[in-house]
């Protein structure tokens, strides 16, 4: 237990020790918001769809949890790159004590740059329809988060280099991402949009996150949950899987 | 103890360790000398569970390195060649970090590192981030690192590269020290020879992953006719400067001088 929650410690202090890094954390989704959220809001509010800031935050939101937590694999090269996973990876503790104590750790830096923007969402005048739903929003970020930050430790434990993690982040973490409906909605788009979105796992946490802060579902919640869960589990277990098998 | 059986490590087509065999027991201080190049930390590697053997077997502590990873990682501590604290922590909460890793138990924990990091010097940095040390400094904190925790073997690969003379000193005293009062196994490479003439029971040379000779180091200077280690080794060794893998017939080449020096 000890030996868990040091690793996750060791991962908060390195986030609050980086400056850089909570401000590049929320640099991409403000962004987003001003863009997306203002430019396209009256097009969408023309199309009779409501408010678009209202709709984009949740999956904005989505969106800084997932690469956040995409971002521990990429913590994982650099303790490789600068020689402390050795340091890790022949101590006797379990491998599956020190994946879960990093990814945790990762998972909960992820979650708080989430709430961070939704308070930075907040000044840009979104309302949660429902303020007491805001911690079941946070329990589906950490869920995500969870699944992400397990997800690319066993990315980080197989790619030898930051150029490689770019590429899974460029041709599988942005494309799943861009398809999963955290932009616009599922319901006018092409069908074969619409099959690609529900077997896109990222489509059901963002969905579920609408769901949660502005009441709106598209699978409903139960199926999302379901879809979340089992998302959680396989990416554990691939996690897991190449965590064990790490050659430093 | 340390057994190490037929290893084998291929990279490629090239044998990093070529067939070795040897075995450590309990308490000695043992050093394993050789080239640049010559395979030492791949067989250190392949001890401490960060390399898979391509062939052979290893025992420490009569665990099976292989096959019972985690118990062999109970039996030992290592103090590696390369680099391996986290710039981004302090000196303290790399070495609270590793003894948590390591199951120090909670009531020691504090005054073992005070002690260790007041004998390398670096107790008054103990807040500062290691990004901020200097080469020498980092060095000193991974080698208390190492001590945190008393382990039944303790694998040391290269440890006094870069410190200054009064930290090795220290360093091979409290070594010495751990040795003769805890019985622990030590497992060493050096450059220096020196230092592991003096703080070697044991000494095995190796070069182009082969091992050439192994021996006290009495014997080692006797067997040779030399007149000190230095000489001994650069008999077995060659004076050849070692540009790794260059070509393999050189390679191939310094390989039939050592034999026939043996
Ligand atoms: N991952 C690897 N891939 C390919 N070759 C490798 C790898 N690791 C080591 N080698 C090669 O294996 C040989 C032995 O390397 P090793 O690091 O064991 O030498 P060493 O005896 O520790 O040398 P030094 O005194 O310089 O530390 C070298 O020729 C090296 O280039
Ligand atoms: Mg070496």
């Amino acid at each position: 237990m000890k030996a868990i929650y040091y690793l996750w410690l060791r991962q908060i202090k390195r986030f609050f020790r980086s400056k850089s890094r909570i401000v590049g954390s929320v640099g991409q989704p403000l962004l987003f918001l001003l863009a997306l959220g203002y430019g396209l809001g009256s097009i969408y509010k023309r199309a009779g769809d409501g408010n678009y800031l209202n709709f984009l935050v949740p999956g904005i939101m989505a969106q800084t949890v997932l690469f956040a937590a995409m971002f521990y694999g990429a913590m994982i090269i650099f303790d490789r790159q600068f020689g402390f996973l050795k340091e890790t990876m022949v101590a006797p503790t379990s491998r599956l004590k020190i994946m879960i104590g990093g990814a945790l750790g990762g998972a909960t830096t992820a979650t708080m740059q989430g709430l961070l923007v939704l308070a930075i969402s907040y000044v840009l005048g979104f309302r949660a329809a429902h303020p007491w739903m805001i911690p079941i929003a946070l329990f589906i970020m950490f869920g995500l988060a969870i699944a992400i930050a397990s997800f690319s430790s066993g990315i980080g434990s197989f790619v030898q280099d930051m150029q490689g993690f770019q590429a899974i982040n460029q041709f599988l973490v942005f494309p799943l991402y861009f398809l999963s409906g955290a932009l616009y909605p599922l319901t006018n788009v092409p069908t074969w949009l619409r099959y690609v979105a529900e077997v896109n796992p990222i489509s059901y946490t963002v969905d579920a996150m609408r769901w949660s802060l502005i009441g709106v579902s598209k699978f409903g919640i139960a199926k999302d949950l379901i879809a979340l869960a089992i998302t959680i589990v396989i990416c554990i277990i691939f996690g897991l899987n190449r965590f064990n098998h790490i050659e430093a | 103890m340390v057994e190490v059986k037929d290893l084998v490590k291929s990279f490629g087509h090239f044998n990093a360790v070529d067939n070795i065999s040897f075995k450590v027991a309990p308490g000695e201080r043992f050093a394993l000398l050789g080239p640049n190049g010559a395979g030492k930390s791949t067989t250190i590697k392949m001890l401490t569970t960060l390399l898979k053997p391509t062939s052979g077997n290893l025992y420490l502590n009569s665990h099976d390195v292989i096959k019972d990873k985690a118990l062999a990682r109970k039996s030992f501590g290592i103090v590696f060649q390369d680099p391996s604290v986290d710039t981004e922590m302090t000196a303290y909460e790399n070495m609270q970090l590793h003894a948590i890793l390591y199951n120090v138990p909670s009531k020691e924990l504090n005054t073992r590192i005070k002690d260790l990091l007041e004998l390398v010097e670096l107790w008054d940095r103990k807040d500062s981030l290691v990004r901020n040390f200097s080469g020498g400094m980092k060095r000193r904190l991974e080698i208390a690192r190492g001590l945190v925790h008393h382990p039944k073997i303790l694998f040391l690969d290269e440890p006094t590269v870069g410190l200054d003379a009064q930290t090795r000193n220290l360093l091979w005293d409290y070594v010495n020290k751990l040795s003769a009062e805890k019985n622990m196994t030590i497992f060493f490479t050096t450059h220096y020879l020196e230092e592991a003439e003096t703080n070697a029971d044991r000494i095995a040379i190796i070069d182009h992953g082969q091992l050439l000779t192994i021996g006290t180091p009495s014997k080692l200077i006797k067997d040779s006719k030399s007149k000190s280690l230095e000489e001994a080794y650069l008999k077995l060794t060659g004076k050849a400067v070692r540009d790794e893998q260059a070509n393999p017939h050189d390679a191939w080449r310094e390989r039939q001088r050592a034999r026939s020096m043996r």
